[in-house]
């Protein structure tokens, strides 16, 4: 008994002695590591859109990687990203409970959600308890118009998408001699595919565009054949399609086999036009164009990130880099604010000029919380792969309009 | 409006489609007409084997209509085997029971396929699919014309087996009545996983006909079940013929349906004839009183 | 009988004092599991008294959901108003369904199925019709000040939900005690054998059905303030039928708590199994892994208790 108690308390000596010596001498190592950021980041990693929802998940994991790789946020002491995960399950409420699970374990900003609704109701949470949500996808334009001061949304609205595609559609028109006079919008029915269509449809008359037609399906369609036939008998010079990626291939597919003839196929954006697309399809493919968010093909960073992705055997779609950059963003506002304080980070959201490397944007500017500085960028599927053909500054190829005829 | 020539080419396309929803609407009238029970498990069964077709195609290089001969007898052993093991054991034997194991099974199934093949989409490029043949407007691809003709042979067949085996008879014996069945010797049990097992080999079929022109995801199995419903229901519930019939009959009308109200109010056409058969003839075109 | 009475103020009590202790996420849970339980309640009326499985019951939620929303939004109504406005549409789409199924004579299965047409019809519906917005969606103004039916503090959404479930329960105890109630089962049990008792089966069926599609609605209306943002997928999903269904049946239909045990019991294994997956590192997405869970645990309850969670109690007062 005694033997022990000299033991522990030798030993317990020893190790105090050792503890107090440390202390004097390496005083940095006592200094407790930062408290790390909790960044939220709620997506659909589970449902219809699973897809979708785990390449959101993976740009941000692997950006908060990155962050953190690069010594944390360097004006709170080196202070590291965590990532907290929420799957919506692409429902309203379960987003809502994430949102309030995570305001519970001190999240500072939250990330989300794909889902226009799950977002809207998300961020809406978020606003009571001032925690600035950052929206990385979601079309709806509702979105930002709610004057909700602690909603940013990087990427642009599909008003701008809308306008940006329209201006080059006319460019092209014309440098084609104004062969386009006519066009189809087919659109999934929900709230991205309807506003965008509206839009278009009110817009093209101004580049002498008629829209004939605006031909909405569900999700998901089982079959475009009928589609296909309405368009073949109303023989538009421009087929646009607005849709999720499954029927935005299921409908090339079938307009290819069903050998529908028009002088160019513009989508704004189309879902599913991707690199796996134009692999894996590259007749089918060959000269869409699609009006969308995409990565700058001139940027080094890009283009490293694209190869490490794809190494890991994921594909390099919209949803990674889109949240990639969201927290970028969010990291360099930490880093301005130099503090993890809600009204603080707002501020410097607000104040954002952010440059996106990733992306085909100018510095960040936030008003109500859209920023004005993005744009989408048009691309073309050529030789089976993606290259843009607008805007000039980050092309990488000559459109080809009209299209050949099959 | 829109002249002949296109609605000639809307119910051939119409027809084409109709095909497919007959192999999934015989497999849920058949399972209805001898279990009585709604299989909510329909979709995810007929994805699972889309995603076999796929496998095969993509690691073997099987085409998929030369993967019928594998698929089939496979989705019947998963259908025989599911019903054995999980479905007839845990059920007790009540109606309502079945189905929330079937909403259970499809959950677990849904997500299964998420989590080992992930929620990208898979298609699979046959060098014939951009083959049509070309009927005056109408461009019919030359997948899908296949598709229509194995179809037909399918059915028929099955149909033949229903008639004429013994275990069709038994089947046609339990799905008429079922105590009887039981007291002239009949192992219902049995019959049960057996029809079960066929409705599933059904959807093999199914699968292996749609991949050619179609996808599949963890959730592309449902999309076929809605309508499927609808058939059925149409058909009578539990009339072989009836499904077959329906399915064309849908298929038809889907097509029409689209060309002349748009695409999104023909989807309506199909629910409200849904509801029209239920409110004026609930039997449907073949089913007889319950 | 005294020992269920003092369990139950219990429970209440207990259901009272919580959110004044808990963290706000899980005030949320509590409200969730009490509209559930509420929405549940309502299918249960249909589905479990008067035995008429419906699959489509989401059909009264988006309806109540939808009355509301544009009652306030396009014609700036109160929306504490448009709240009966919308059970009342409830009401009568309940009636009409009821009406048009049960005159044809419909049962079973083919009841069933029926509903879940109408629901698609009315999704399809709300897609296409202008006064919806369609696609679009319709938004409610973040105006957080109880006279607008919104409330800056969750509990008080925990509290309405809760009056809501209160509410419900005591119509079922109602009635298991009273004739209505009664002649519902009778209906349930043996459909001719009660008519030839002389109930006037279409008449009982049609009223269970208004009355559980006026509760149902309301549930629509409580969603929408607390969210304030519908859409025709949220509105008529197939999920909510589902969801509605599953509480009850697993809870065990036709008893007066089953909705609630159902809540509780698929709500927490829903928050737990999805917390989970959070927890592994994400090797290549385990996310769905929450979900196999919640699938498995669902079989099995289902399997050991064939007459839902009830059945426990049940089978606990038989040895007692």
């Amino acid at each position: 008994m005694t033997r022990t108690f000299e033991n522990v308390s030798r030993r317990g000596f020893v190790a105090g002695a050792t503890a107090m010596a440390g202390g004097l001498g390496f005083p940095a190592i006592l200094h407790a590591q930062p408290a790390p950021v909790k960044v939220g980041m709620i997506h659909p990693v589970t449902g219809f859109v699973a897809y979708s929802g785990q390449q959101s998940r993976l740009g941000g994991t692997m950006a908060i990687e990155d962050v953190n790789k690069a010594g944390g946020i360097k004006s709170m002491g080196g202070a590291k990203l965590e990532a907290l995960l929420g799957d919506s399950q692409s429902k309203v409420e379960v987003g809502v409970a994430e949102v309030e699970k995570m305001n519970e374990q001190g999240v500072a900003a939250y990330i989300g959600c794909f889902q226009s609704p799950v977002g809207i109701a998300a961020s809406q949470a978020a606003a009571k308890y001032g925690t600035p949500f950052l929206i990385d996808v979601g079309a709806s334009d509702l979105l930002v118009k709610r004057g909700l001061k602690n909603v940013f949304r990087l990427k642009p609205g599909f008003g701008v998408c809308v306008d940006d595609g329209i201006a080059s559609l006319g460019a092209l028109n014309k440098a084609a001699g104004n062969i386009a006079k006519t066009a189809v919008i087919v659109h999934e029915s929900g709230e991205f595919g309807t506003g965008t269509a509206k839009l278009l449809a009110s817009k093209l008359p101004s580049i002498d565009i008629q829209p004939k037609e605006l031909i909405a399906h569900d999700n998901p369609t089982r079959n475009f054949d009928n589609i296909a036939l309405r368009i073949r008998s109303m023989a538009p010079d421009i087929v646009m399609m607005s849709n999720y990626v499954n029927e935005y291939m299921l409908l090339a597919r079938t307009l290819y086999q069903q050998k529908v003839n028009v002088a160019g196929f513009y989508s704004i954006l189309g879902g599913g036009f991707n690199y796996k697309f134009v692999k894996e399809m590259p007749d089918v493919s060959q000269y869409m164009m699609d009006v969308n968010h995409w990565f700058n093909p001139r940027s080094e960073k890009a283009q490293a990130l694209k190869k490490r992705v794809e190494a890991t055997g994921a594909l390099f779609t919209f949803e990674v880099y889109l949240t990639y950059s969201n927290v970028m963003l969010l990291a360099d506002a930490l880093e301005r604010a130099a503090s993890a304080d809600k009204a603080k980070l707002i501020d410097a959201l607000a104040n954002s000029t952010f440059k996106a490397e990733l992306l085909p944007y100018g510095p960040t500017r936030f008003v109500d919380g859209q920023n004005q500085g993005a744009r989408p960028a048009v691309m073309q599927s050529l030789k089976g792969d993606i290259e843009v053909i607008a805007p000039e500054e980050f092309a990488s190829a000559k459109a080809v309009f009209p299209k050949p005829k099959l | 409006m829109l002249d002949p020539g296109i609605i000639f080419a809307g119910v051939l396309n119409g027809l084409l489609a109709g095909g497919i929803y007959v192999l999934v609407a015989v497999g849920l009238t058949l399972i209805y007409g001898v279990l009585h029970i709604i299989n909510f498990a329909h979709g995810s069964l007929l994805m699972l084997a889309m995603y076999a077709v796929f496998w095969l195609w993509r690691l073997l290089g099987v085409d998929p209509y030369a993967a019928l001969p594998v698929v089939i007898p496979g989705a019947f052993a998963v259908g025989y085997l599911l019903y054995r093991l999980v479905i007839g054991r845990f059920s007790h034997g009540r109606d309502e029971n079945i189905l929330l194991i079937t909403l259970g099974l499809s959950i677990v199934i849904d997500n299964g396929a998420l989590l080992f093949f992930g929620g990208d989409t898979q298609t699979i490029d046959v060098p014939y699919a951009g083959s049509f043949v070309e009927l005056g407007v109408a461009f019919l691809p030359l997948p899908k014309l296949i598709s229509f003709a194995a179809s037909l042979v399918l059915c028929g067949l099955l149909g033949l087996y229903m008639v004429r085996s013994d275990t069709g008879k038994a089947i046609r014996a339990v799905a008429k009545e079922r105590q009887g069945a039981r007291l002239v010797g009949i192992d219902v049990g049995n019959i049960f996983a057996v029809s079960y097992g066929i409705g599933i080999a059904c959807l093999g079929a199914a699968a292996c006909l749609l991949m050619p022109t179609f996808y599949v995801t963890p959730s592309s199995g449902h999309a076929f079940v809605l309508v499927a419903f609808t058939i059925v229901v149409l058909g009578g519930m539990g009339s072989f013929l009836g499904a077959a019939v329906g399915g064309f009959i849908i298929g038809i009308t889907e097509a029409l349906g689209g060309l002349l109200l748009g695409e999104q109010l023909g989807q309506i056409g199909i629910s409200l004839i849904f509801i029209l058969i239920l409110l004026l003839r609930p039997t449907g075109l073949f089913g007889s009183r319950a | 009988m005294k020992r269920g009475i003092a369990f139950c103020l219990a429970g209440l009590a207990t259901a009272v004092v919580f959110p004044l202790l808990a963290p706000n996420y899980l005030i949320n849970i509590g409200m969730l599991v009490f509209f559930v339980a509420f929405i549940g309640q309502s299918w249960n009326i249909a589905g479990g008294f008067a035995g008429q499985t419906s699959f489509g019951h989401v059909v009264f939620f988006g309806t109540g959901a939808y009355t509301s929303t544009i009652l306030q939004v396009t014609y700036s109504w109160n929306p504490w108003l448009a709240w009966p406005a919308a059970m009342l549409a409830g009401c009568i789409v309940g009636w009409m369904i009821a009406f048009l199924a049960f005159r044809a004579g419909l049962r079973g299965s083919y009841f069933a199925l029926i509903t879940l047409a109408f629901a698609e019809v009315f999704r399809i519906l709300a897609n296409s019709v202008p006064f919806t917005r369609g696609g679009l969606g319709m938004l409610i103004k973040a105006d957080p000040r109880p006279m607008n039916f919104q409330f800056k503090d969750p509990i008080w959404f925990y509290y309405v939900a809760l009056v809501l479930c209160v509410a419900s329960l005591l119509i079922a105890w109602q009635l298991t005690r009273g004739r209505f109630g009664a002649r519902l089962v009778a209906i349930r049990e043996n459909e001719d054998a009660a008519r030839a008792l002389g109930i006037d089966v279409f008449a009982e069926k049609v009223k269970a059905l208004t009355l559980s599609g006026a509760m149902c609605a309301a549930g629509g209306t409580l969603y929408v303030q607390k969210y304030l943002y519908v859409d025709p997928s949220i509105a008529f999903g197939v999920d909510k039928s589902v969801e509605m269904l599953l509480v009850t049946m697993v809870g065990g239909a036709g008893t007066i708590f089953g909705p609630l045990i159902g809540s509780i019991a698929l709500t927490t294994i829903n928050e737990v199994t999805r917390g989970l997956a959070s927890v592994v590192p994400a090797l290549k997405n385990v996310q769905p892994l929450s979900l196999v869970v919640y699938g498995v645990m669902l079989v099995l309850i289902v399997a050991r208790l064939p007459d839902g969670l009830m059945g426990l109690f049940r089978r606990k007062s038989r040895h007692a």
